[in-house]
């Protein structure tokens, strides 16, 4: 029975770890980005200008970052979610049980390819590609970024997606077919509108595993930062600029503390998705 | 641990006393304040509909229900005169004396001799020789042994269902309870090894104390000596089995055991 | 139009759409093993980078990879695995456990550049573990903690609830009937789920980027305390830093091949096994 109470501590305290975890992230992001609240003053942040390394003024505006991630999260769902959820619907409603069974893997490798290797990919195929097509001097732009992203926001949404149609019970199937319907009509009318909750909470998880993507972006947005919304500019995002500008700061410096801040933000913005879309997903009794 | 000053003043003290027991899963009462004393070395059979509470009872009886989670039990339950719920009862030692056997068979995915020793292993007995000797009389006791004695080492998965559901009864015995919970043993095997599961139970009587939910009336007529009936969580009627079967006192007895409803 | 024939222009229509999802993912594939596989020889994977990277091999960056993900896993696994038996085994449905299931959601959305800065808060200049082994590791611990913790509390709660009560029944205590009766029987899931967050660690590069890894450094490490190389920041060394990126491409390709492989290798293989532990158990 000694033995009994000692695993139970023991594993209630391996359990709480993950509690912890949360805790030490928030914290040790806002200690390091602390500072900067009083000097330079968190004011400094929302700016049209990133400047972070200057012989005049330094400017730490994060709003040409967050228009880049927004420009290529934007993009790259407008491509993504059209294709993922036909993808879904294709895969539970239509696809023979043979034909899942070789497309589910192919989905599964997609979503397990290192987004470096995506990164390396869009950089010597894909970006000469948009090169070429629109003529432009360089192929790295938000529009070779969204296309990139796209493909890695597929997996989640489409896996996730596909559990929410195929949570949709048969009766509802069986009562629409009975009725009259075609099997399309029934999927369109029924089906889809019954699992939407889930679907949007798929998108949402999508997006979230967008705007925190780091690699691909950094290798193939361009990484100006400057505040544009035209899908053929170089952009910068707020990943990219934390992978890129922190192995080269002093420590604890100004700049320092505000690629802390900008982690910050990318925290709390996957947070809020991520807790919304799985509440979603548990309301309507989609969740795995 | 076993008060002997009490149980040996006369044997026909009851073995389990349940006192005013009460049970509830989180809100709903699933037993009302029942009282019922079982006998040693007899065979009480629980009956009733489905959801009366027989199984919830027999639950009670050796703490199963605890590992559900915001359930509650109020009232007494003694066996040989010791609280079970009481503060110092150690929940292991109750166990190793209340045995118990599930509706459908379950053994563990291991060999057939590692099931059996499954209990005394756990309760530190690690001698080869004697935990051989343990399995061979638990078998021979479940009356499997002359079945499976050249196929120890095989997966008892691969055991049929009736065998399955006497190797459980044997893994029950090995750890030497006093009284054996049976949740409708039979229920899921065929006419055949039902057959084989009663004429079992009819010869353990002669050394343990039986408590079997059913909700086949022929059956409990056949192995019990007692019978008490529930329904909707109450006690309705706990009389000898003979009696209950012949002339019930009780009008919703009467109808139950006349199939007039359940 | 007729409905019938709405139908199968729409089926085809949508077939049309995921098969070319499934054909860009094959194209991926087969351009890197195309331009990768020639590169690939004993010498690449067995040699010393020289030149900056320029010429030579990779080991130094496979066995950098191999080091963080043997000391992510050797952190995360006894943590996962333990956190998943408290979720299916111990925990009520209670405020506690609502707080850890939280905050494995959490932890499994937070991007992996965030691992990095959080990593390099706490462990590299808080703990002073330095750019190391140490901090890398334990940076992807944290990031594949969810990853093991929900396949392994899916595997323990497949395990059929009548194993436990037979052998609480018989007086095992509860954590004996975890350790004899519930563990043995969902090691698989646990092992696919191991394999799974191993491919994971191996791939990432943000998290290591701010942790761990080293630009160039062809020697190997003396102690857990010491930088590497590592594949996934080599080949973005390589594509994007190396002042001759366009010569060293065939290298660039082996080395996304070479990494590839590993993580495909590391998904492939937790597929069959799961495959196979699903044909040989079942009750």
């Amino acid at each position: 029975m000694r033995m009994d109470k000692f695993m139970r501590m023991l594993l209630v305290s391996t359990a709480s770890i993950s509690i912890l975890i949360v805790a030490l992230i928030f914290l040790f992001l806002g200690k390091e980005a602390f500072p900067f609240g009083f000097d330079p003053g968190l004011g400094k942040l929302f700016d049209t200008k990133w400047i972070p390394v200057s012989f005049q003024e330094e400017r730490f505006g994060i709003y040409p970052l967050v228009a880049g991630s927004s420009l290529v999260t934007l993009l790259a769902m407008l491509i993504s979610i059209p294709l993922s959820v036909v993808g879904a619907i294709y895969i539970a409603e239509v696809a023979q049980p043979v034909e899942r069974e070789i497309l589910k893997p192919f989905i599964e490798i997609l979503a397990s390819i290192p987004s470096v290797v995506l990164g390396f990919f869009g950089l010597v195929v894909l970006a000469p590609l948009v090169k070429n097509v629109f003529g432009l001097s360089s192929g790295l732009n938000a529009l070779t970024a969204a296309l990139l992203l796209a493909l890695m926001a597929l997996p989640t949404i489409i896996t996730i997606s596909e559990d929410a149609l195929a949570s949709v019970p048969k009766s509802f199937k069986q009562a629409s077919l009975s009725l009259g319907a075609s099997d399309l009509q029934t999927i369109f009318r029924v089906t889809v509108p019954a699992a939407l909750p889930g679907i949007i909470a798929a998108i949402m998880l999508g997006i979230g595993r967008v705007i925190g993507e780091t690699m691909a972006v950094l290798m193939v947005s361009g990484n100006s930062a400057i505040i544009s919304f035209f899908p053929l500019d170089s952009v910068r995002t707020m990943t990219a600029t934390i992978a890129a500008e922190m192995g080269e700061v002093p420590f604890g410096s100004h700049h320092y503390q505000a690629l802390f801040w900008i982690g910050i933000v990318l925290l709390l913005v996957t947070f809020v998705l991520n807790i919304l879309s799985r509440l979603v997903l548990k309301k309507y009794g989609m969740a795995q | 641990m076993v008060n002997t000053k009490k149980s040996t003043q006369k044997t026909t003290k009851p073995i389990i006393q349940a006192m005013d027991v009460s049970f509830f899963y989180g809100t709903a009462q699933a037993l009302f304040n029942i009282s019922l004393d079982i006998a040693p070395q007899r065979v009480t059979a629980l009956i009733g509909p489905s959801g009366c509470g027989k199984s919830t009872f027999l639950r009670c009886l050796n703490r199963m229900n605890d590992i559900i989670p915001k359930t509650r039990l109020t009232g007494k339950v003694l066996i040989s005169d010791r609280d079970i719920y009481g503060e110092k009862e150690n929940i292991v030692d109750l166990r190793k004396q209340v045995g118990m056997v599930f509706q459908k068979s379950n053994p563990f995915p291991k060999s057939i001799f590692d099931n059996v020793a499954y209990g005394p292993r756990i309760h530190k007995l690690n001698d080869k020789k004697k935990l051989a000797e343990v399995v061979e009389k638990s078998l021979r006791r479940a009356a499997l042994w002359d079945e499976v004695k050249d196929r120890l080492s095989n997966n008892a998965m691969g055991l049929s269902g009736g065998q399955q559901q006497r190797l459980c009864i044997a893994r029950a015995l090995a750890v030497d309870p006093k009284i054996l919970l049976m949740d409708e043993p039979a229920s899921a095997l065929d006419p055949k090894s039902t057959t084989h599961i009663e004429d079992l139970i009819g010869e353990l009587r002669a050394d343990y104390t039986i408590v079997i939910v059913t909700h086949n009336m022929q059956q409990a007529a056949r192995v019990s000596d007692e019978t008490a009936f529930f329904y909707e969580g109450h006690l309705v009627e706990f009389s000898p089995t003979k009696e209950i079967f012949t002339k019930p006192k009780q009008k919703q007895t009467e109808d139950y055991i006349t199939g007039r409803f359940g | 139009m007729n409905s019938d024939l709405v139908q199968k222009i729409s089926y085809h229509l949508l077939r049309l759409i995921t098969y070319a999802i499934v054909v860009s993912v094959g194209y991926i594939l087969f351009d890197i093993i195309r331009h990768g596989l020639p590169v690939i020889n004993w010498e690449f994977l067995t040699d010393f980078p020289r030149r900056s990277g320029s010429e030579g091999g990779i080991l130094p960056a496979i066995l950098g990879t191999v080091y963080l993900t043997i000391g992510t896993i050797a952190v995360a696994l006894p943590l996962g695995v333990g956190c998943a038996i408290y979720l299916s085994e111990y925990a009520d449905q209670n405020r506690f456990s609502e707080l850890i299931r939280l905050a494995i959601i959490t932890l499994a959305g937070v991007p992996s550049i965030v691992y990095g800065l959080f990593g390099l808060g706490l462990f590299v200049i808080f703990c002073q573990f330095g750019t190391s082994i140490l901090a890398g590791s334990l940076t992807l611990a944290c990031m594949v903690l969810p990853i093991i913790i929900v396949a392994s509390e899916e595997s323990l709660r497949a395990v059929p609830r009548g194993f436990r009560e037979a052998s609480l029944a018989l007086g095992a205590t509860k954590w004996e009937t975890i350790r004899t009766n519930v563990l043995p029987y969902s090691i698989s899931g646990i092992i696919t789920g191991s394999i799974l967050a191993i491919g994971r660690a191996a791939g990432e590069t943000a998290p290591i980027l701010l942790t761990v890894a080293a630009f160039f450094l062809p020697k190997l490490p003396n102690s857990i305390f010491d930088q590497v190389m590592a594949l996934p920041y080599h080949l973005y060394i390589l594509a994007t830093q190396h002042p001759e990126a366009e010569k060293v491409l065939p290298l660039q390709y082996g080395t996304a091949l070479v990494l590839l492989m590993l993580v495909l290798g590391m998904n492939l293989g937790a597929i069959i096994l799961r495959i196979h532990f699903r044909k040989k158990y079942k009750w």
